[in-house]
């Protein structure tokens, strides 16, 4: 492989170190991006699979471990690695394509500029006409593709986007998916996506990563070597969704014990 | 009965939008409902001076105070400055006391507004100054206004000052203290959205914090307006000699009940038009809130 987009060594997370509350969420942890890959992390909830994706943005520092973007070592958050939350977060005050350029404005790219990008992204994402809405008037959809437009407008090297599409509807969720890819293939941009959908990692990933529950740790790394679009009947995808919920199980299982323990 | 020109709008005059009725109709019912309300509020008044149980002495019914208005307009022209000019002179007088109390309360309350935001932003831009300053805040805020009246006094001396510095006190602690908390509850994801895209500290302010809190503060500055209201009246009868607490408090030391009861319906009045006028201005400027979350009608 050539020089991985990201590379993360012997990562590890506590959260609330050096208190009774203290949290190991991520243990351990070594794994590559190459780029332009589409790496899904796959796991029961709560098994820092969420941390992990704060860590590679920035937002939170490792407390152990090294991590790298692009050779750069991972100091804080910074315009090459975009993030996409489960809410879509557009900023009530702003019109969809003042929330699209909202990077490109704290830059100080001019007003003429932002506007021509963002009919860009918008006509990308096919929210042409939505530009100069409010994010309330928009479906949940409809948002979460404009926080997409959002992230793409900083060019990232790296899309994170966790559990982009839980809070939408099943229907809906499959069209976003088809959406996903094409703008992925078009940014050459790799992701890393965390979700607990067997369907959905599936659907989009060339390699899946299956955590284990609290610490959370690689179980396993399943490729997906198949041709996109993957049909759920697909037989191979069948016997894959057979083994992922296997590995899947046991994690669960303990996820839920350790949950109803905390209770 | 001209105690109710705000209920007793007529809607018919009013110019219909297209596809309007049910609004017009809407409005219609309101102003009935309006006019319900006081007009029973004035009747059970009347009704009690009628059978002889409230003493006209003391609680002048409406149709007594508001009888003979050139005769009240007169004491708000003390120095007699109009009392040679036609009818006109003495209206003038009133709006003119209005002016004065509305202009110290407008004037306090956005001092008041700036300043507090303008600290409570300091305070969680720099957290020296936040642990400087906090603590005397925190032990500032309980104190009422009113205490704060000889101070202002012995600081400013008699005259406007002292009444836009208590009504700018009657909001500016609570106003400090309601945008630290703000602050605090800005949602998480939309810091992390501005970070995520480069911003910096001033950027997050700026871009993300400010915008963030500005409604909610905006409904704490209207539920503070009323206390601003009361805090005037009581400054202009002490420390201003002029405006319409100082007509309040000579009325009462004239033993003018009418004058009292008077005065009270343009207070009423006023501090009405000022809420309304709040919430037209929250409209136009944080037009993003949706009107029912900030408790508008």
């Amino acid at each position: 492989m050539a020089r991985p987009m990201i590379s993360l060594r012997n990562v590890r997370k506590v959260w609330n170190p050096a208190t009774p509350k203290a949290l190991t969420a991520i243990d351990g942890l070594s794994l590559d991006v190459a780029p332009g890959e589409f790496v899904v992390l796959l796991g029961p909830s709560g098994c820092g699979k969420s941390s992990l994706l704060y860590l590679v943005a920035g937002l939170e520092a490792a407390t152990e471990g090294a991590m790298a973007c692009d050779g750069l070592p991972i100091t804080g958050p910074g315009t090459d690695r975009g993030m996409i939350f489960q809410e879509a977060s557009l900023y009530p005050w702003l019109t969809i394509a003042d929330n699209v350029t909202f990077g490109l404005k704290l830059q100080g790219v001019f007003p003429e500029k932002r506007q021509r990008i963002a009919r860009e992204l918008l006509l990308k994402v096919g929210l042409a006409d939505a530009a100069e809405k409010r994010p309330d008037e928009l479906s949940g959809g409809m948002r979460q593709r404009a926080a997409l437009a959002r992230a793409l407008a900083m060019r990232p090297k790296v899309l994170m986007m966790d559990e982009p599409f839980a809070a939408l509807d099943i229907q809906t969720r499959a069209k976003m998916q088809g959406h996903l890819l094409e703008v992925w293939r078009a940014s050459g941009a790799s992701v890393l996506l965390v979700t607990h959908s067997i369907d959905e990692a599936l659907a989009l990933a060339d390699r899946i990563v299956v955590f284990t529950s609290r610490p959370g740790r690689i179980k396993n790394i399943v490729p997906v070597d198949l041709p996109r679009p993957r049909s759920p009947r697909d037989p191979r995808c069948i016997e894959l969704s057979q083994h992922l919920a296997d590995l899947l199980a046991d994690e669960v299982d303990r996820a839920f014990l350790e949950q109803e323990a905390a209770i | 009965m001209s105690a109710l020109p705000l209920a007793g709008a007529e809607p018919a005059v009013l110019p219909s939008p297209p596809g309007g009725r049910h609004k017009l109709r809407a409005y219609a019912q309101r102003s009935l409902w309006w006019l319900a309300s006081v007009g029973i509020f004035v009747a059970i008044w009347e009704l009690c001076w009628l059978l002889g149980l409230a003493d006209p002495l003391m609680l002048p019914p409406p149709h007594l105070f508001l009888a003979n208005l050139p005769e009240q307009f007169k004491f708000f022209d003390p120095a007699g400055a109009r009392s040679l000019q036609e009818d006109g002179g003495g209206l003038l007088s009133v709006l003119e006391v209005m002016a004065w109390t509305s202009m110290r309360v407008i004037l306090g309350l956005a001092l008041g507004f700036v300043g507090a935001v303008g600290v409570g932003l300091a305070i969680r831009y720099f957290p020296v100054f936040g642990n400087l300053t906090l603590p005397t805040i925190t032990l500032l805020t309980p104190i009422s206004p009113v205490a704060w009246l000889p101070v202002a006094i012995f600081i400013f001396g008699i005259g406007n000052v002292p009444a836009i510095f208590l009504v700018f006190i009657s909001v500016f602690f609570i106003i400090v203290l309601s945008t630290l908390s703000q602050i605090d509850s800005v949602p998480a994801a939309y810091l992390h959205v501005a970070r995520i895209m480069g911003a910096n500290k001033h950027q997050l302010f700026r871009h993300v914090i400010l915008p963030t809190i500005l409604p909610s503060l905006f409904v704490t500055l209207r539920l503070n307006l009323f206390a601003a209201w009361m805090v005037v009246l009581i400054a202009e009868a002490v420390g201003v000699g002029s405006g319409l607490g100082q007509i309040v408090m000579m009325a009462r030391n004239t033993f003018n009940a009418s004058l009292v009861f008077f005065t009270m319906t343009l207070i009423g009045l006023l501090g009405y038009l000022f809420d309304r006028g709040l919430l037209w201005v929250q409209q136009r400027v944080l037009w993003w809130v949706n009107p029912s979350a900030l408790g508008g009608r």
